[in-house]
């Protein structure tokens, strides 16, 4: 494979700080993705040095900012386990709701089934991340949902 | 689209740069001889540039330096500072180190003789070349004039040729024109 070296972070921050700041907003709302946003770029920051190329760099942030945001919210339920606002069931991001139900999914199915329906990216992102053709990140969700219909009704 | 908001963009570029995990910081500086790019190291002030393409100078200072290069202007105060005071005519000398990693033995030599040149004052390519023990190396010492990564901190623009025509500039003649017509320089 063509070797692709690793842009600047200047430009890596530049091409997908928007698209990052987005996804967190959409998991975390727009008051804590400030937070999660410093945070994913920091930890980028941080492995950046240990790259080997530059392939896959936008899949390899939201992986880091996904994790930020379950890192998160995992914090935000230990601190405040009683105090916890009552959340209507409408106002919990997707991804939420399917957490705990594509708990026992095999990995991938699992991975793209909670970023298709969850976080709503396309399926060449999802493609992106899995490390896999975009047919075959289709056909992980689509089975991954004909499971959970099947363990649901 | 969502746009990462202003403030959240230069709260990141500070942590960044404070987090001490950035191999380049940089930042543009407004002068009158237009905007320069510069930059600094942990080791100290690494390029100051008139190419506006930022690209083009991150580009190059990831391969020099590393690849976590970061515009990020905190780390530059100390040098934009400097730069305002010589350009407002009160400083005469820079009291900034630098980072001269990646150059030969013979270039870092020859950019410490060059540092030596006093302010107003001009020295010959030659004469420079004498004072680095290689006084045929004239041509030499022009190349490394030419490609200087520092320049106005590492003074180039003091450097003419033998009958006293301002010969060459990394920067474009009207450029060292106007640095040695603010120093006052006898050329």
């Amino acid at each position: 494979m063509e070797a692709v070296s690793v842009p600047p972070f200047e430009r890596f921050y530049e091409e997908n700080r928007n698209a990052v700041f987005g996804h967190l907003v959409r998991l975390l709302g727009r008051e804590r993705a400030e937070d999660a946003f410093q945070e994913t770029f920091l930890r980028a920051l941080r492995g950046y040095a240990r790259l080997q190329h530059g392939r896959h760099l936008k899949a390899w942030v939201f992986t880091i900012a996904t994790r930020v945001a379950v890192d998160d919210a995992r914090k935000r339920r230990a601190e405040s386990p009683v105090a916890r606002e009552p959340v209507h069931e409408e106002e919990r991001p997707a991804y939420a709701q399917l957490e705990h139900l594509a708990d026992e999914l095999p990995e991938k199915e699992r991975a793209a089934v909670v970023l298709r329906y969850g976080y709503d990216l396309p399926y060449d992102q999802i493609a992106d991340a899995l490390h896999s053709s975009e047919e075959a990140a289709r056909q992980a969700a689509s089975s991954g949902v004909r499971r959970l219909r099947r363990r649901l009704t | 689209m969502t746009v990462v908001p202003e403030t959240l963009d230069q709260r990141f570029r500070d942590a960044a740069a404070a987090s001490g995990l950035l191999d380049v910081s940089y930042d543009v500086a407004d002068t009158p001889v237009g905007p320069l790019l510069v930059a600094v190291t942990d080791a100290g002030l690494c390029r100051i540039s008139f190419d506006a393409d930022r690209d083009r100078e991150a580009e190059a200072l990831a391969r020099g330096f590393g690849a976590r290069v970061l515009r990020a202007p905190r780390p530059l105060d100390r040098v934009k500072r400097q730069l305002e005071e010589y350009f407002e005519g009160s400083r005469r000398e820079f009291d900034l180190p630098v980072d001269l990693r990646g150059r030969s033995e013979f270039s870092r030599i020859v950019l410490e003789q060059l540092a030596r040149v006093p302010y107003g004052e001009v020295t010959t390519y030659g004469s420079l070349a004498a004072r680095t023990g290689r006084p045929k190396a004239a041509r030499a010492v022009g190349t490394i004039m030419n490609r200087n990564p520092i320049p106005i901190v590492l003074p180039c623009h003091r450097v003419v040729g033998s009958t006293g025509s301002l010969v060459g500039y990394g920067g474009g003649l009207e450029r060292k024109r106007l640095l040695l017509d603010l120093e006052e320089a006898p050329v």
